[in-house]
């Protein structure tokens, strides 16, 4: 890897380890000074490897600095130390023999900790997913503002006022009670969610960029997985459904990089290693006594892997749409039962449904009522094509919409 | 919105016995009557009651069967989001248990706080 690749490299993949661990050593209260000693030592970093050449080990030299520099901190700022030397004390070492713990263990640990504090419900969903991606993932402010379409600015705000009110809070670095993890779990998982749908379903056209936030919500779930304190039925319920959803991700573009319909899609071109795997944390899932949205997902998921059209296929859709709406609506999820609905009964009978449902202002809506009246009024359906294509917003939409009223014509 | 309690009774026949297709058929029936309540995002929960129960009366007299002194019992209950009482009657149109020969009563719910 050349220099001037390594160091953005390593921040992604080591920012994240060194601050936990500094994070979980000093504190929620004191992120700001973890983040200025992990800002510092990459700054050196770069003006040292760029005059002396790049070390042997390059993760260890950060090591090295960053629990120089960390005690450095504990010298000069005496406020600061005073929280910290309380710690210090209770280990009954001194400053000089004090040791920054970044074994792979206390690093996986630490990382673990910092899941939980930072999917904390005091801060708004948002906040949580743009800290993680900066404090669990490493993302540069610039790449979570392309994520978020919004600029450098109202993202650095918005994470300040976040990390001021977990400092406020002094929301603990640590795992839950046993009693609560179940609970505890339940926006962690949520968060971790949402940073998958950002990446799979973000309207930003940087495809590389959704697909890190993808990876990056995966390695988050597999972190859960790979505790056995965390790693109950609905964290393996949603790591099945990111790897059903993963598998289309290179056949969702086309060469010529337009996006793709499920129905464009090739088949060959699906990722099968991520659908087996997929099978298997779904089977695994498949323990205790309730279900959560993750794993009515993940089954719908598991069916649109297999392309062949089949009136099982769509029955068994149709009845996970059922169970997943009765756990949680979503327009989304309303739209596209209906949509099963009309494969696994009848048009006619998904119709007298659809019209029931009141989303009115919404192009997806209006689609879909275009797509069951074809066949059954022609005038219905291109009045809802229309109105579908007045409401769209995204230019890709647009497109679509118009490429089928133009075929009507 | 306002929540009201859907009230399954029927007069169940003990002698009839749902063959696994059936059951299937049935949950299914229940299921997509559900789902279409809750496509409308107007469901709040619902249950179904076994057949096990007892009765327990003033003078400490338990008498066995959820039957309360008529052949009609509660087979469930659905809890449904609407802004009206009419409303609540539109959803339960379609509910499986008509088929049987059951209806279905609805009542307001009154919170207590």
């Amino acid at each position: 890897m050349k220099e001037n690749e390594l160091i953005p490299h390593l921040f992604k993949t080591e920012y994240r380890k060194i601050i936990s661990v500094l994070c979980k050593l000093f504190g929620i209260a004191n992120i700001a000074v973890a983040e200025d000693i992990v800002n510092d030592t990459f700054l050196l970093a770069a003006e040292s490897w760029g005059s002396k050449g790049i070390p042997t080990n390059p993760t260890a030299w950060l090591y090295t600095v960053a629990k120089n520099k960390t005690k450095d901190s504990l010298r000069r700022d005496k406020v600061f130390s005073d929280k910290v030397s309380v710690k210090i004390k209770e280990d009954r070492k001194n400053i000089e023999e004090f040791e920054v713990d970044l074994t792979d263990q206390n690093i996986q640990d630490s990382q673990l900790k910092m899941i939980f504090a930072i999917c904390s419900p005091l801060i708004s969903v948002e906040a949580q997913i743009g800290l993680a991606l900066r404090i669990l993932c490493g993302f540069g402010i610039e790449e979570i503002a392309q994520a978020f379409l919004s600029n450098k600015d109202t993202i650095n705000k918005r994470l300040y006022r976040a990390k001021e009110k977990l400092r406020k809070a002094n929301i603990p670095v640590d795992l839950p009670p046993h009693a609560e993890i179940s609970d505890r779990l339940q926006p962690v998982l949520r968060t971790i969610y949402l940073l998958y749908n950002e990446g799979y379903y973000s309207s930003t056209q940087n495809n590389i960029l959704r697909k890190d936030l993808c990876y990056e919500a995966m390695r988050l779930t597999y972190l859960l997985i790979g505790c056995e304190e965390t790693n109950i039925p609905a964290t393996r319920a949603l790591m099945a459904l990111m790897c059903f959803h993963s598998s289309r991700f290179e056949s969702r573009v086309s060469p010529e990089g337009k996006y793709l319909l499920y129905e464009e899609q090739n088949e060959a071109d699906w990722d099968m290693d991520l659908i087996r795997k997929g099978d298997y944390f779904l089977n695994q899932a498949a323990q205790g006594h309730k279900a959560s949205k993750y794993h009515y997902e993940a089954a719908i998921a598991y069916w649109h892997c297999r392309k062949e059209d089949s009136k099982e296929k769509w029955e068994n859709i149709l009845q996970l749409y059922n169970r997943l709406l009765q756990i949680e609506y979503s327009p989304v999820a309303a739209l596209n039962r209906t949509l099963a609905l009309s494969k696994a009964r009848s048009k006619e009978i998904a119709l007298t449904e659809a019209l029931k449902i009141n989303l009115d202002k919404s192009h997806l809506y209006h689609a879909l009522l275009a797509d069951l009246y074809k066949g059954i009024s022609l005038e219905k359906h291109k009045e809802h094509l229309n109105t579908a294509l007045k409401l769209a917003k995204s230019e890709a939409d647009k497109e679509f919409l118009q490429a089928k009223i133009e075929q009507l014509n | 919105m306002n929540e009201f309690m859907m009230i399954f009774r029927h007069s169940p026949d003990p002698s009839m016995e749902l063959s696994p297709e059936q059951l299937q058929e049935s949950i299914k029936q229940w299921q997509d009557w559900i789902g279409g309540i809750a496509g409308q995002g107007k469901f709040s929960s619902t249950n179904q009651l076994g057949y096990e129960g007892k009765t327990l009366k003033p003078d400490g007299i338990v008498t066995d069967g959820p039957y309360a002194e008529v052949k009609e019992i509660i087979g469930g209950y659905l809890i449904a989001k609407a802004a009206s009482l009419d409303e609540a009657m539109k959803l339960a149109e379609g509910c499986p248990i008509l088929h049987v020969g059951g209806h279905v009563e609805v009542r307001n719910i009154i919170p207590i706080n």
